[in-house]
């Protein structure tokens, strides 16, 4: 993974000193509440219900055992012992001491980490595959790009008082995991006729109020011109992206307003004027960052291993957790390891410090030192023997991170909800724990499948409810908590919105409701079908028909 | 009036003029005038004033002040609120598309917090919001000894350094 030189570790220490400065000056009068509150947001602090949380940023998700102990670390000395992991690969911390930020960020900085521009209207954590590396289906690794894009982001002059929050996603597999289709730019790593490899460009999409699948504004883009051409589209967004309304100053707004072509016209006009200019991107820079991103040292063996197959035929629950949650490697002989955070009664995403320390262990044991954070809020060990598989499972099951649910309706992603959040409408975690509780028969749900459920406190959509096959919004009615339900979402290659399904629920009916739109999906799927395919070849009228009926 | 120039505090003469008083002469001196006034008034005032100098916000395009760029001494940029960042590329454009060579001032909302990225941009000279401390704010070129990327300023990406 990438490691910092004297350069990177500088940026990072001044940072930190600049911060203190910053809360010093707050905390002694000298910034006022609305002057601090940009500062404080462009390093990841939000002041909420019950205190301020920090958010941290984990590059494209990546993470070192050594980080991660670190962030066991800050959970058990600065907060209440856990830390919660995001959907945009990063993890926050919602008890810290205002007064304490700093010490917290010079922590983070010993270990080449920072919540360096992990909110505020400025470029935010680029976010990518969290099989980057180890993906069969992948073209070239994206990260080296992600970590170029980092660096020419992180405190751009130009681009730090942008109307709204800009989000970045790198994809370099056939599989989008990365749900580049929704991001404020997504980057598709792609192949064009001559058999070069470049970025296919996509802008514009974006979840919250009025969400949109972003359009490809330029097929192909040579890799040299990368940073060329994101300063272009960034340039034309500061200009003339929206600031009259916070509501439509995202730059999903601006392309659909000017249309995707005229957009993509005003891009490359800009683009002309800088493309050949010092941002041009040396092939010499791209071969040393990707030198950073080489593979560890794999047991050319490690596919002779037969106990593997073995533990498979003797131990179900063994089985079943390895029919779920592992993906396939692009070594033989390994797989990659999906750690849930999805553990029933757990707040989706959620670690304790002992767990963090845990799977650090686990990490330099068997996944050569390496974590990585998936947007769906688990956590992966990249480069796991299948030999050491059964061993890892045993002791995961220990620490209650064995749950056999990736991808099954139980791993919802879920934003912290009314429990934490100062914006939220409705709580989240609470109905999170309710379908937990009503779907607790594992072959049940094993054999629902893949469904993947998205929910969100509101309108904001941390939780990408638009994007999932299910999709839950809590919305306010009189005061009252009620639920929204979408059907038909999608983040990865077929990316769609989910429609509404009709009047929301109040909180005690959400997990019956989504109950019985899984009657109707197993009364009507054929062999092999998702819910998602079902739900698509048959349309709204009979889950709309099954739920309301009763009612 | 107190500016933050080269990066030291120091008494300029321009008088920022935010709207033409129809009825009133304009005062005697060196003026920033709003740039569409300067516009309208372009003859006379370039017969009439031996300095030239206007202020523009983000809703006036660098592009509309190309054909007289050599004509001023000095062109403000307006930051209505400091989370308006619309002028920061206005200065790079008139630095680095234009190539404009005078002074380009900071005017408005204008806080310690973003003067590094204001010069980085290429604002030269500051003036702050009233009621902030000058001396103080001068700290604000010295937040940071690394830069990864280029601007308007002589930075090169970081990298080339490696």
């Amino acid at each position: 993974m990438y490691k910092y030189d004297n350069y990177d570790q500088t940026i990072v220490n001044e940072r930190v000193a600049q911060f203190r400065d910053q809360t010093q000056r707050f905390l002694a009068g000298k910034l006022s509440e609305e002057e601090y509150r940009p500062l404080r947001l462009m390093n990841g602090l939000y002041i909420q219900r019950h205190a301020p949380m920090l958010r941290v940023a984990i590059p494209y998700g990546l993470l070192s055992s050594e980080q991660m102990r670190m962030l066991a670390h800050i959970a058990r000395e600065y907060d209440k012992g856990y830390g919660h992991f995001s959907t945009r690969q990063n993890i926050q911390y919602n008890w810290p001491a205002l007064e304490r930020v700093p010490d917290i960020l010079a922590d983070l900085a010993s270990v080449e980490m920072h919540a360096i521009q992990t909110s505020g209207n400025c470029i935010r954590n680029v976010t990518s595959d969290q099989l980057a590396g180890v993906a069969e289906d992948e073209l070239e690794d994206p990260r080296p790009y992600c970590e170029i894009i980092r660096q020419w982001s992180t405190f751009h002059p130009e681009f730090s008082y942008l109307p709204r929050k800009f989000k970045i996603a790198v994809s370099g597999a056939s599989h989008d995991r990365a749900a580049v289709r929704v991001h404020d730019i997504g980057l598709y790593l792609v192949k064009n006729d001559a058999g070069e490899t470049g970025f296919e460009v996509v802008v514009g999409g974006g979840l919250g109020r009025t969400p949109y699948i972003g359009p490809t504004i330029r097929p192909f883009l040579e890799k040299q011109h990368l940073l060329s051409y994101l300063e272009a589209i960034l340039r034309v967004y500061n200009q003339h992206g929206r600031r009259d309304n916070i509501y439509k100053a995202r730059i999903k707004i601006l392309v659909n307003e000017l249309g995707k072509d005229e957009f993509a016209r005003q891009v490359e006009e800009e683009w002309q004027h800088i493309k050949d200019s010092v941002l041009l991107l040396d092939q010499k820079e791209i071969d040393r960052v990707k030198g950073y991103f080489t593979e560890p040292e794999y047991d050319t063996d490690a596919a002779s291993d037969t106990s593997f197959d073995s533990e498979l035929a003797a131990n179900k629950a063994f089985a079943n957790w390895a029919k779920r949650n592992l993906a396939r490697h692009k070594i033989a002989g390994y797989r990659a390891v999906i750690v849930s955070l999805k553990a029933p009664g757990i707040a989706p995403g959620d670690a304790t410090d002992d767990q963090m320390d845990f799977l650090a262990d686990m990490a330099d044991k068997y996944s050569h030192g390496e974590i990585v954070v998936t947007h769906d809020q688990n956590l992966v060990l990249p480069h796991v023997k299948q030999g050491d598989l059964f061993e890892l499972w045993e002791a995961l099951a220990e620490q209650g991170l064995a749950t056999p649910n990736i991808g099954l309706l139980t791993d919802m992603i879920c934003c912290p909800g009314l429990d934490f959040c100062s914006l939220a409408n409705a709580g989240s975690i609470p109905i999170a724990k309710q379908i937990n509780e009503k779907f607790d028969d594992l072959d049940y749900l094993h054999d629902i499948g893949e469904i993947k459920i998205k929910m969100s406190g509101c309108m904001n959509a941390c939780g990408h409810h638009h994007v999932g096959h299910i999709g839950i919004l809590g919305v306010s009615k009189k005061g009252e908590e009620y639920y929204q339900l979408t059907l038909g979402g999608s983040a990865e290659n077929d990316a769609a919105l989910g429609d509404r399904l009709g009047p929301s629920f109040p909180r005690e009916q959400v997990a019956d409701v989504i109950g019985k739109l899984v009657e109707v999906y197993i009364d009507q799927r054929t062999e092999d079908e998702r819910f998602l395919d079902t739900y698509r070849r048959v349309g709204m009228d009979p889950f709309k028909e099954k739920v309301y009926a009763s009612n | 009036m107190q500016v933050i120039k080269d990066k030291q505090v120091l008494d300029d003469d321009w008088q920022l003029i935010r709207e033409i008083d129809e009825a009133a002469p304009l005062p005697e001196g060196k003026v920033i005038l709003p740039f569409p006034y300067w516009k309208d008034n372009r003859d006379a005032l370039l017969k009439q004033n031996s300095v030239q100098a206007v202020w523009i916000d983000g809703n006036i395009e660098t592009a509309s002040l190309v054909d007289d760029l050599s004509k001023f001494d000095l062109i403000a940029l307006d930051f209505p609120a400091f989370k308006d960042g619309r002028s920061y590329s206005h200065a790079r454009l008139l630095r680095q598309r234009y190539n404009y060579e005078g002074e380009i001032r900071a005017i408005g909302d204008v806080l310690r917090d973003q003067l590094f990225y204001m010069l980085r941009c290429g604002i030269d000279s500051f003036q702050l919001k009233e009621g902030k401390d000058a001396e103080d704010a001068l700290k604000a070129f010295e937040d940071f000894t690394v830069r990864y990327q280029a601007a308007a300023d002589d930075a090169v990406p970081v990298y080339k350094l490696r």
